[in-house]
């Protein structure tokens, strides 16, 4: 069954390298983008799926990386490898800033004080003409170069996010198996009980949240790099909320939910074109038949078969 | 001083709007702990119910507010409750968010597709002008929101103060089961709570159309709004929400024209950024203790 899986799974990731050849440039630029969306999406998994918390705020720090990159790229021409650490380290620490206060004092706190967070990081971005470039936003932001090649081509720059979001997940993977992952499971699962045998919630709840905000971070540098073009819009409350829709409808807590939800998210409306706004409209309302037959995500069927055979 | 005054007085009347929504959010919350992130959407519905009865069915304004306060207790609030909030409200507080969520985008790109994705003018219910006393002006719609508004405040505290039913109300909205224990009918009075709501929603709706127009995104802001107010209140004081709201309205409007139009939230956003950081119960409410 387990290495059925692994095969499975490095199927599923050699589909996903080969399926750009036989693309055109928007198909994979599409492809690239859920590879980038994946980044913050799979850190936003870490705070709500394992540390249990609301955040609603995802798309700021996403923002804010994108801003740092647009920022230090284009107008200043600092090096792409400079500014990625730079907007993974600044989203760690503003998380840090914004977690610290709203944590200490309730939990269900985070959730308010991301989404009142979300809100002023976009009026900044709007209105700080000088530094963001406000409703215009910032152009031509150049794409790296990875040791004197250039990225610049539609499919290396695909490859290069493709091999970063591997990475990233490995990371994440990593994190939440060792034994400071497993604590997180237990804080989702019993904060009180868990903190009765000595983990300190707060701490690692704090933790999870800027881990998170990095993640995003990341992921705003390269969508700075894949789309050149950044503006106030693409980082507004409502991508916050959708990218928390992603990680639930995928199954929150699940390592490949956010994968299933940001394809659903992303990648289906394209598909789906001709439904228009329609499409969201089936989602909206297919979201709430699902909170109410299957509040586990969608990842959560197959546990739903498995438990009704071992009954049987 | 004047312009101060007057900015005030326009921003309480605002703020009374907001406060209707805000109203409606904390007696959700009191009394079964469902958050609605669809709030805004509440209030949208009504607006272009409203319109319906008036362009297609040509009633006159009046008519059509009283036909959709009973459309909208049937449809936000008995149909909202047994058909999304009944079923979830077992499952705890963030399937039910998350629901409400899905409501509000399936609700506002409904109506985007299937109706117009352009903002539609909507006939004010009080007469344009300035009443000016001396220097001092202010508009009759100003006057009339606040009016309006304030009777529907006082009546509601009045009804949840002074009546059997408004009591039982609050017993539930304190101890749901000692309120049961007391032989209290606690799904009729959680109904009663939806009921109102759906009734505020329509007043507000009523008294903010004019000025936001009719459009399948004006949710948005007054939801944020209504929860921005609710917060800063108190999530579980009546009081709270009046509050919250009225100080939402006023920093907005003397944000906008003494520091920036371009962060008029900006100074009531820091507020609530501020009130959950040092107050997370708000300004007037209770802290609530940590279940086990």
């Amino acid at each position: 069954m387990k290495s059925a899986r692994i095969i499975g799974l490095v199927a599923a990731l050699a589909v996903y390298a080969i399926l750009p050849q036989f693309l055109k440039s928007y198909g994979v630029y599409l492809m690239t983008l859920l590879c980038v969306y994946l980044m913050a999406v799979f850190g936003l998994n870490l705070i709500v799926g394992y540390a249990g918390q609301m955040s609603i705020g995802q798309a700021a720090f996403y923002g804010i990386g994108a801003y740092i990159a647009g920022i230090l790229m284009a107008k200043m021409g600092i090096s792409f490898w400079i500014v990625l650490p730079l907007a993974a380290i600044i989203c760690f620490v503003v998380g840090l800033a914004l977690g610290f206060p709203a944590l200490r004092v309730q939990h269900h706190y985070l959730a308010f004080a991301t989404l009142g967070f979300n809100v002023l990081v976009f009026l900044v971005m709007r209105n700080e003409e000088a530094l963001t470039g406000g409703t215009f936003g910032i152009s031509n932001i150049p794409r790296p170069s990875l040791f004197g090649y250039s990225l610049d081509g539609a499919l290396p720059f695909f490859y290069f996010s493709y091999a970063s979001v591997i990475l990233l997940a490995l990371v994440l993977w990593w994190l939440l198996r060792s034994p400071w992952g497993r604590a997180f499971a237990a804080l989702r699962d019993n904060p009180i009980r868990a903190e009765s045998t000595g983990v300190n919630i707060t701490a690692y709840t704090l933790l999870a949240f800027a881990i998170g905000a990095a993640c995003a971070g990341i992921g705003g540098a390269y969508l700075a790099a894949l789309v050149n073009f950044i503006e106030p819009g693409q980082f507004h409350l409502s991508v916050s909320l959708m990218m928390l829709l992603a990680v639930i409808v995928g199954g929150s807590g699940r390592f490949f939910g956010p994968v299933l939800g940001s394809v659903i998210v992303i990648l289906l409306p394209e598909w789906l074109r001709f439904l228009q706004d329609w499409y969201l409209a089936i989602f909206g309302f297919a979201l709430i038949v699902m909170m109410v037959f299957l509040p586990g995500g969608l990842l959560s069927i197959a546990d739903r078969f498995k438990s009704a055979g071992g009954t049987k | 001083m004047a312009d101060l005054l007057q900015l005030i007085i326009s921003g309480i009347a605002t703020g009374a709007i907001y406060a209707l929504a805000a109203l409606g959010f904390t007696l959700l919350w009191q009394a079964s702990n469902t958050i609605n992130f669809a709030q805004g959407e509440f209030v949208m519905i009504p607006a272009f119910l409203m319109l319906f009865f008036i362009t297609t069915a040509g009633l006159p304004l009046w008519a059509a507010f009283l036909l959709t306060c009973i459309v909208a207790m049937l449809l936000l609030g008995l149909t909202f409750k047994r058909v999304i909030v009944d079923p979830l409200i077992r499952h705890g507080v963030i399937p039910l968010v998350i629901a409400t969520l899905g409501l509000s985008i399936g609700v506002k790109q409904l109506v985007k597709a299937g109706v117009t994705a352009q903002a539609l003018p909507f006939p004010n219910p009080f007469p344009d002008g300035l009443l000016a006393l001396g220097d001092f002006k202010v508009s009759y719609a100003d006057i009339g929101t606040l009016l309006l508004a304030g009777m529907i405040v006082i009546g509601l505290q009045t009804f949840l103060n002074r009546t059997v039913t408004g009591r039982a109300m609050q017993a539930v909205a304190q101890n749901t089961d000692a309120a049961r224990v007391l032989g209290i009918n606690v799904r009729r009075m959680v109904l009663y709570t939806f009921l109102i709501n759906a009734v505020l929603a329509v007043v507000a709706a009523l008294l903010v159309t004019p000025t936001y127009l009719a459009k399948f995104d004006m949710g948005d802001s007054i939801g944020l709004k209504a929860f921005y107010a609710a917060i800063i209140g108190g999530f579980n004081q009546t009081r709270g929400a009046l509050l919250g709201g009225v100080l939402v309205g006023v920093l907005e409007n003397l944000t906008g024209a003494y520091i920036s139009p371009a962060y008029k939230e900006g100074v009531a956003l820091l507020l609530f950024l501020v009130v959950i950081i040092l107050r997370p119960e708000g300004l007037l409410g209770k802290a609530e203790e940590r279940k086990v």
